[in-house]
């Protein structure tokens, strides 16, 4: 058995799946240069009201309540990969019939989801998902429940020897597909004419025809689709294998500047992507945000007060004195009523913006993306109106991870990720991770890595209490950040008493001192370091306090590196 | 019999609610009791003759429901709630003092300067790793020296290292505007009180997510004026967040500024014997002959809630890390015999 999953009024849909608030809204989609605007396709809201496909855009607009949104490839390119990912989600065997077409074998399936109707309920459920209404159709050979997906509404399911007797009432325009260009459309056209000149308007009709009749005057296209008509078409599917290709896109009619805008339309983008991901049983662990800037501000665009003279012109005016040139005309109406006509968006020099969110681990959460996405953008914001958001994720295994009733908690791996990008909101971006200590004798030769809450259970060393506490009670140095400069005062080359001018309370005689120990590294290198080291013992009222003191042998200074503590 | 509502009752000068033999004239209705739509029933019911009063019934029918499906334990009965786990601190001797250190709680190590406190907590955070724990520092001062972490065997892969007092940030006064539960009594911003906020945020978020064995708050570098002005409240919050979870709240400051919130408060100094033993080495030896070997702590419970027990304290030594490998290098020679 086969099954078809058919959206119908595609470029419908694929709005409908961008934005799902125009779900209630009349909505008519356009295509076409201006101001050579065409409608070429409508809801039932829309159809209701008279707007139909073919009209132009300016008269469309006429109607107050319409919603009118240009043809978008970026969002059909969308629809189509969900459809396939859908259709992948319960088959490997797939055939991409067409944009708004999928057609799929269900051999094996019946063991894991139930008859046939239950299998094209959670298909069309899944469909549902993903932000598609989808006809759904099952039927013994692909090209019937194709026809079925075209010709019915919601779920069909056809048995075996009832396709001519289903499909007769379907009327001949299911034989060709809704998405036809050029040369293909016209013949369709010219086809179905001849029929309807026929007075062939349903498939039983052209079922019932003379096959040599027929084909004497059609050929064998008319052949094909008589067969097509009663059933008797038999072929195996083409099945291609969907690109693990995660994107998601929204071009905007407006420019958005502000970050909270931008935050419900980044939403709606995570939640089809996760969706999509989630269907295929998928994770990611890279996230990359693209945004296309405009340098269009809103404030200082002579587009868009036309004709009220903006700082651009005032400064030009400016200028043109300073040089003794005559000022501009000023613009009359004819021609600030064309400069208001003008999309500035279309003229005005576009930039990228470019976030990756690379994460430690694979995750499908879209609040926890969006949070993040969001930390990321307060931290560095793109700059200038968005006019575009594209959004693609880099798809991954899910984790798995075993746990232990035994073992310590450990922090849960979206919460922490947020934490720490929460954190390092306050803290800064490179002040917030993990330690790792460098190979290097440098004393500050560490750096800072990611913290990841994942840890691969270590096999611990066989010690004894003793040992672990003899290791656990080393005496810690407390750095300072930057090194405290002090004045130090010397005897026989060693140092009696230290002074800080920014610290009153480090200053006094030494009680004791131990050193000097020399070291020095990276002498090949522009970081060359080479210093003598002190420890001493200071007094500070009644307290004791320990230093290590540095002498910088390359700048001759001495500075107080920190304190035992 | 709800303690609670039978005291009120009677200081009102009321009868019980939930005794039997209550008259009806003085008895609260109760709001669930109001809502079900039985209170007007009973209100009519009382206007009509002692023999034909039944909303007297309904009461007790009701108040017998709600005991029935609501347990009400007495205030005398209530049970003291369990003592907290206690884990080691990576010091026996430390351990010897206070049995650990509690989980789900609150607790302080304070001390001046070189008075060891870094090295508890180092010790802490070492043990703690070494349970498999997950642990957090948030350092107000930036001073944490990796090296010492890595000698004192802290795992450095389950351990989260905040710094604060990033000089890059914006300035104070635009983080106040989203920030509303740290607000200090002075309107200039210092340096340490900047670090100080951002300890507390920080601290709240990690508390809020969850799943560390320890954090700690490392405000050794924080003046004690400042540090004094964190509101009490916050310190509660810090307490009840932490309450019923298995984490360790450690805080490191130079005096006690969580009040009663901490359930233990260690005090922590250096004898001024270790300086005369310091001063006794050899002058005829050179200087770099000498080595600071480490520090003699002595140790002081000042206050714990899990116990009873009076102020004690212990002493014991920290070892500085080329002291150890020098204590290695020797056991390590051939010839060596351990001699008592």
């Amino acid at each position: 058995m086969f099954a078809c999953i058919y959206i119908p009024n595609f470029s419908v849909a694929a709005a409908f799946r961008a934005e799902p608030d125009l779900q209630a809204r009349v909505l008519a989609i356009f295509e076409g240069k201006p101001p050579l605007e065409k409608i070429i396709a409508t809801n039932e809201q829309a159809k209701n009201i008279g707007i139909t496909p073919g009209i132009t855009k300016a008269q469309a607009e006429l109607c107050p309540e319409l919603a009118l949104r240009p043809r978008s490839a970026l969002q059909e390119s969308s629809a189509h990969a969900a459809l396939l990912d859908c259709a992948q989600s319960f088959s490997p065997c797939v055939e991409d019939a067409a944009w708004d077409t999928a057609l799929l074998g269900l051999r094996g399936m019946a063991s894991l989801f139930g008859s046939l109707t239950k299998i094209s309920q959670a298909i069309s459920d899944r469909a549902s998902a993903l932000g598609l209404q989808a006809n759904v159709a099952v039927a013994s050979n692909p090209d019937v429940a194709l026809l079925a997906a075209r010709g019915f509404r919601g779920i069909t399911v056809i048995s075996v020897g009832k396709e001519a007797e289903k499909l007769s009432s379907l009327p001949v325009e299911v034989l060709f597909s809704e998405r036809l260009d050029g040369e293909e459309k016209k013949s369709a056209n010219a086809l179905v004419e001849t029929l309807s000149r026929w007075g062939i308007r349903s498939l039983r009709a052209l079922a019932a025809l003379p096959e040599v009749s027929l084909t004497e005057r059609l050929g064998q296209q008319g052949l094909r689709l008589q067969q097509l008509a009663r059933g008797s078409v038999s072929r195996t599917l083409v099945p291609v294998e969907a690109p693990m290709v995660f994107e998601e896109a929204i071009e905007l009619e407006h420019p958005i500047v502000l970050l909270e805008p931008l935050a419900f339309l980044l939403n709606r983008l995570l939640d089809q992507l996760c969706a999509r991901l989630g269907s295929r049983a998928l994770c990611t662990q890279e996230l990359r945000l693209t945004l296309d800037l405009s340098s269009y501000t809103g404030i200082d665009d002579e587009c868009e007060n036309a004709g009220i003279p903006s700082e651009s012109d005032k400064s030009d005016e400016v200028t043109r004195a300073m040089w003794g040139q005559p000022p501009k005309p000023a613009l009359s109406e004819v021609e600030r009523a064309v400069r208001r006509s003008e999309v500035p968006l279309a003229r005005c020099p576009q930039t990228r913006f470019t976030r990756n969110l690379s994460l430690p681990l694979p995750m499908l959460d879209p609040k926890v993306f969006l949070k993040l996405l969001q930390l990321d953008l307060n931290a560095h914001p793109p700059g200038a109106p968005i006019v575009k958001i594209h959004l693609a994720a880099e798809p991954a295994r899910p984790r798995s991870a075993q746990g232990g009733l035994f073992l310590p908690p450990s922090p849960e791996p979206e919460k922490l990720e947020l934490t720490l990008a929460r954190i390092a909101g306050i803290v800064g971006e490179q002040r917030v991770g993990a330690l790792e200590l460098l190979d290097t004798h440098h004393p500050e030769g560490f750096r800072m890595r990611r913290f990841v809450a994942e840890v691969a259970r270590k096999v611990p060393r066989k010690r004894t209490p003793d040992a672990e506490e003899a290791q656990s009670t080393v005496t810690a140095l407390r750095r300072f950040r930057p090194p405290l400069r002090v004045n130090v005062t010397l005897e026989n080359g060693k140092p009696t008493r230290v002074s800080c001018a920014k610290r009153k309370d480090v200053q006094g005689d030494v009680l004791w001192k131990a050193g000097p120990w020399r070291f020095s590294g990276d002498w090949w290198d522009r970081d060359a370091w080479s210093r003598d080291e002190w420890d001493l013992a200071l007094r500070n009222g009644e307290a004791i306090l320990f230093y290590r003191l540095v002498h910088d042998l390359l700048s001759g200074m001495w500075f107080l590196e920190g304190t035992y503590d | 019999m709800s303690s609670a509502v039978g005291s009120t009752s009677a200081a009102l000068g009321r009868p019980f609610l939930f005794d039997d033999d209550a008259e009806s004239g003085g008895a609260p209705v109760p709001a669930a009791f109001a809502r079900s739509g039985k209170a007007a029933a009973v209100a009519e019911d009382l206007k009509k003759p002692a023999g034909q009063q039944s909303g007297i019934e309904i009461i007790r029918s009701t108040i017998s429901d709600r005991k029935s499906t609501i347990p009400l334990t007495s205030a005398s009965r209530l049970e003291i709630g369990p003592a907290p786990e206690m884990v080691s601190s990576g010091i026996s001797a430390v351990d010897h003092l206070t049995g650990g250190l509690p989980r789900g709680c609150l607790t302080e190590i304070c001390g001046a300067a070189s008075s060891g406190r870094t090295s508890v907590m180092l010790a802490a955070l070492a043990a703690a790793t070494r349970r498999g724990e997950f642990c957090a520092l948030l350092d107000a001062g930036d001073a944490l020296d990796p090296y010492s972490a890595a000698a004192a065997g802290v795992d450095l892969d389950r351990f989260l290292w905040v710094r604060c007092g990033d000089k890059t940030l914006p300035a104070r006064k635009h983080l106040h505007v989203d920030f509303k539960h740290y607000r200090f009594a002075q309107s200039e911003s210092s340096q340490s009180e900047y670090r100080l906020e951002q300890v507390l945020r920080a601290t709240d978020l990690l508390l809020e997510s969850g799943g560390f064995g320890l954090i700690i708050l490392d405000l050794a570098e924080v003046s004690s004026q400042s540090a004094r002005r964190i509101p009490l409240t916050t310190w509660f919050r810090f307490r009840r967040s932490v309450e019923h979870k298995p984490t360790i709240l450690l805080a490191i400051e130079q005096q006690p500024i969580a009040g009663s919130c901490s359930s233990l408060l260690l005090n922590l100094q250096v004898p001024s014997s270790h300086l005369s033993a310091l001063s006794s080495t050899n002058h005829a030896e050179p200087f770099h002959a000498h080595f600071l070997s480490g520090l003699q702590i002595r140790a002081e419970r000042t206050r714990s809630r899990l116990d009873r027990k009076p102020a004690h304290s212990v002493r014991f030594e920290t070892t500085t890390e080329w002291a150890v490998s020098n204590r290695k290098q020797i056991t390590q020679l051939p010839n060596y015999k351990i001699t008592k």
